[in-house]
């Protein structure tokens, strides 16, 4: 199994993302056809046995950017390599190859089992779809990747309405770990679960990660989890990368006004420190804000009385602080490290 | 014997009082049959007619084999102008008990309940046109999805006109104008042009808002909102949550807020129920319940959640899941997932009892969190 190097620089990256960019068709009435941006120019780098969380609102674009590094759907410009493969341009056995490398959890548990399928051939298709085995071996390989979800023996004959969400998500999970493959794209793997069960999958999660050097590429729109699972969060605005930093750092002095909105937006149990109301809605994806596309909605920006820059220069990632990116004009360059002010 | 107590619901007034009640209550009155104690008699007369009052509320769907038990004893009341959060797990009857307040169940439920009033009038006797006069208007519902919560087919201007002209309110130009009025206190932004607009044509937030807009049409004492911002992002969530809060206290109307997520109801919430098997196993100020939680599936349930600070070690999990067949308990239906279980607890019921003034667990050992030898 690959060594894991938590949020490791020096060996070569696992995922490498760059300048990524998927565009869709639209129809908009009274415009007709246009190309909207899901994701736009996005560089990313995950390194081996490193989790990285990506966060973000409905339309920011990080299950597209999951599906691209998946090539569940085809990347309109940029490159993806995952181990040194080119993912963008792949076909065939090379593509095959590739998928036993990376697998998926998605969000609906039920959904995501054919409600047909026994959870021992659940378990096994990857295994028959990818390697030649026996009966026999297979049988127990679906055993031991059952047990090491929590699920025993008995499981075996059982179907997908026939297991609570959070069985589901286990069996999802085992078909995903069945292959060994190196990296694991996790897409709001607990949002449609109970707390008490989810904090049982996220534990599992973490178990699986440390017992087999997987690297997790986590979407999720609940900080917390991905505060408890990642060491390095990405945070999505409108298709961008908008702040870039380690997790524990980014939660408790993030440095890009949105992200502060974020946190501050959050329904903590451990009490209000301050509401950050976010002026209006995300804008839509068929219409961008010119320059900055958070400007119309930043609290930052109207503190420093509307500067017309955020209008007219869209900003670029910079360094704010070792390993902290973000981009803003005007995010302060040395972050404190207690919680940044609460917007008002 | 403790289960016949619960079923009579003449057990102490818990959760049942006003935040302000610093009422003494003794946990223990002598009961006898239904009738109030002399205690819970000078309370009454002391308290404002609570908004919404249930006691011993129990339901169950006959289906063609079985009965399933949905709530087996649901006590909670809710006084004017206060907010209180209804939290609970998937199948804990936390839905249920707001569709009961409003008397929206199927034809299969089964519903009985000592106490069932909705401002002093017997919900359980209402007759049905009795019922709709005050559905829509002096309970108003807000629902977790607000694009099927609308008509797809009408403009939201016209679905907000016929809940006024159901109610024999205002009709025409005096509708317009109060739609503009309650439009304007959520914050809705371009009035006119939502007003004109099919429901597929605006935002979750925006139809969430314009949900709310509908709920206060007619000035309602009381609105349920079930998950009113599960379905939205999370910023717009916080401006969904200030504003119903601020509204709340503006308009002084009292809110029962469904939630599965204590964090918002931390954020809105005067006092909470805690839901567990169809009983309420704890019933608190919000404060008092953050701060020191009594049952054991409470202090569970907030050390599930995943932090933004700091985090170590694995996260506290309740082991096991939300059993399926309430009616079948015997004991305390926690027992099987509890960390501090005793003998007593696999026997015997707990039932819903004070702690101190307007806090209630229905645990044996409140506050144990460590088995002692």
């Amino acid at each position: 199994m690959s060594t894991a190097v938590q949020g490791g620089t020096l060996s070569a990256p696992l995922v490498r993302l760059s300048g990524l960019v998927k565009e869709y068709p639209a129809y908009v009435a009274g415009r007709g056809n246009v190309t909207i941006r899901a994701v736009d120019r996005v560089d990313l780098d995950i390194a081996p046995g490193e989790a990285y969380g990506l966060v973000g609102e409905s339309g920011s674009g990080k299950t597209t950017l999951a599906r691209c590094l998946l090539r569940l759907v085809d990347t309109t410009a940029g490159r993806i390599e995952v181990a040194g493969q080119d993912v963008t341009n792949a076909t065939g056995a090379g593509l095959r190859a590739l998928r036993r490398e990376m697998q998926v959890v998605f969000q609906d548990p039920v959904g995501s089992l054919d409600p047909r399928s026994r959870v021992a051939d659940v378990v096994a298709e990857p295994l028959r779809t990818h390697l030649r085995l026996g009966a026999k071996e297979i049988e127990a390989r679906v055993l031991t990747l059952l047990d090491e979800v929590g699920l025993g023996r008995t499981f075996l004959g059982r179907r997908a309405h026939e297991l609570s969400g959070g069985q589901c998500q286990r069996v999802a999970i085992a078909r995903a770990v069945a292959l060994r493959p190196r990296l694991l794209v996790l897409d709001e793997p607990t949002s449609a679960l109970d707390v008490s069960v989810q904090a049982q999958i996220l534990n599992l999660l973490a178990d699986l990660r440390r017992e087999h050097g997987l690297t997790y590429l986590l979407i999720s729109h609940d900080l917390g989890v991905v505060r408890y699972l990642c060491d390095r969060i990405g945070v999505m605005y409108l298709g961008r990368i908008v702040e870039q930093g380690p997790a524990a750092r980014t939660m408790a002095a993030p440095t890009h006004p949105y992200t502060q909105a974020l946190l501050a937006s959050r329904p903590s149990v451990d009490g209000v420190e301050g509401v950050a109301l976010v002026r209006g809605e995300p804008p839509s994806l068929t219409d961008p804000p010119p320059g900055c596309s958070f400007h119309p909605r930043c609290w930052l920006r109207a503190e420093l009385g509307d500067p017309d820059r955020c209008v007219d220069e869209p900003p670029d990632l910079r360094v704010l602080a070792p390993g902290v990116t973000a981009a803003c004009h005007f995010a302060p360059a040395t972050p404190t490290t207690d919680h940044a002010p609460v917007p008002r | 014997m403790s289960g016949e107590r619960a079923r009579t619901g003449a057990l102490p007034i818990t959760a049942e009082q006003p935040t302000t009640g610093a009422l003494p209550i003794t946990a223990e009155q002598p009961t006898t049959g239904t009738l109030p104690s002399t205690a819970e008699q000078l309370i009454r007369a002391a308290a404002p007619t609570p908004v919404l009052e249930i006691r011993g509320l129990r339901l169950a769907f006959q289906g063609e084999e079985r009965r399933t038990v949905a709530l087996d004893g649901i006590d909670l009341v809710i006084a004017p102008g206060e907010a209180v959060g209804v939290v609970g797990e998937t199948g804990c009857g936390k839905t249920v008990t707001g569709l009961a307040a409003m008397r929206l169940l199927p034809a299969s439920a089964r519903l009985t309940a000592d106490v069932l009033q909705f401002d002093g009038r017997d919900l359980l006797t209402l007759d049905d046109g009795a019922l709709r006069r005050i559905r829509g208007a002096e309970v108003a519902m807000i629902f977790q999805n607000p694009t099927s919560a609308f008509n797809p087919v009408f403009t939201i201007g016209a679905q907000m006109a016929d809940v006024l002209a159901a109610h024999d309110r205002e009709r025409g130009d005096a509708a317009r104008e109060r739609i503009r009025i309650v439009m304007a206190s959520v914050g809705m932004p371009d009035v006119e042009r939502v007003m004109r607009a099919y429901p597929h044509q605006l935002s979750g937030g925006m139809l969430q808002r314009a949900m709310i807009a509908t709920a206060l049409l007619c000035r309602p004492r009381l609105i349920i909102a079930d998950e009113p911002t599960t379905a939205l992002d999370v910023t717009i969530a916080a401006q969904i949550l200030a504003l119903l809060r601020r509204l709340q206290l503006d308009e002084g109307f009292s809110v029962m807020l469904i939630t599965h997520d204590l964090g918002v109801v931390r954020r809105v919430c005067d006092r909470v129920a805690v839901l567990y098997a169809g009983r309420v196993v704890e019933s608190a100020t919000t404060e008092a319940l953050f701060a020191a939680p009594q049952h054991p599936y409470t202090r569970g349930l907030l050390a599930a959640v995943p932090r933004t600070s700091a985090s170590s070690g694995p996260l506290q999990t309740i082991p096991g899941s939300v059993p399926t067949d309430i009616g079948s308990i015997t004991g305390c239906a926690f027992a099987p997932r509890c960390p501090v279980v005793q003998d007593r607890c696999r026997a015997e019921a707990p039932w819903l009892r004070d702690l101190e003034p307007a806090r209630a667990a229905a645990c044996h050992f409140p506050g144990v969190s460590v088995v002692s030898a």
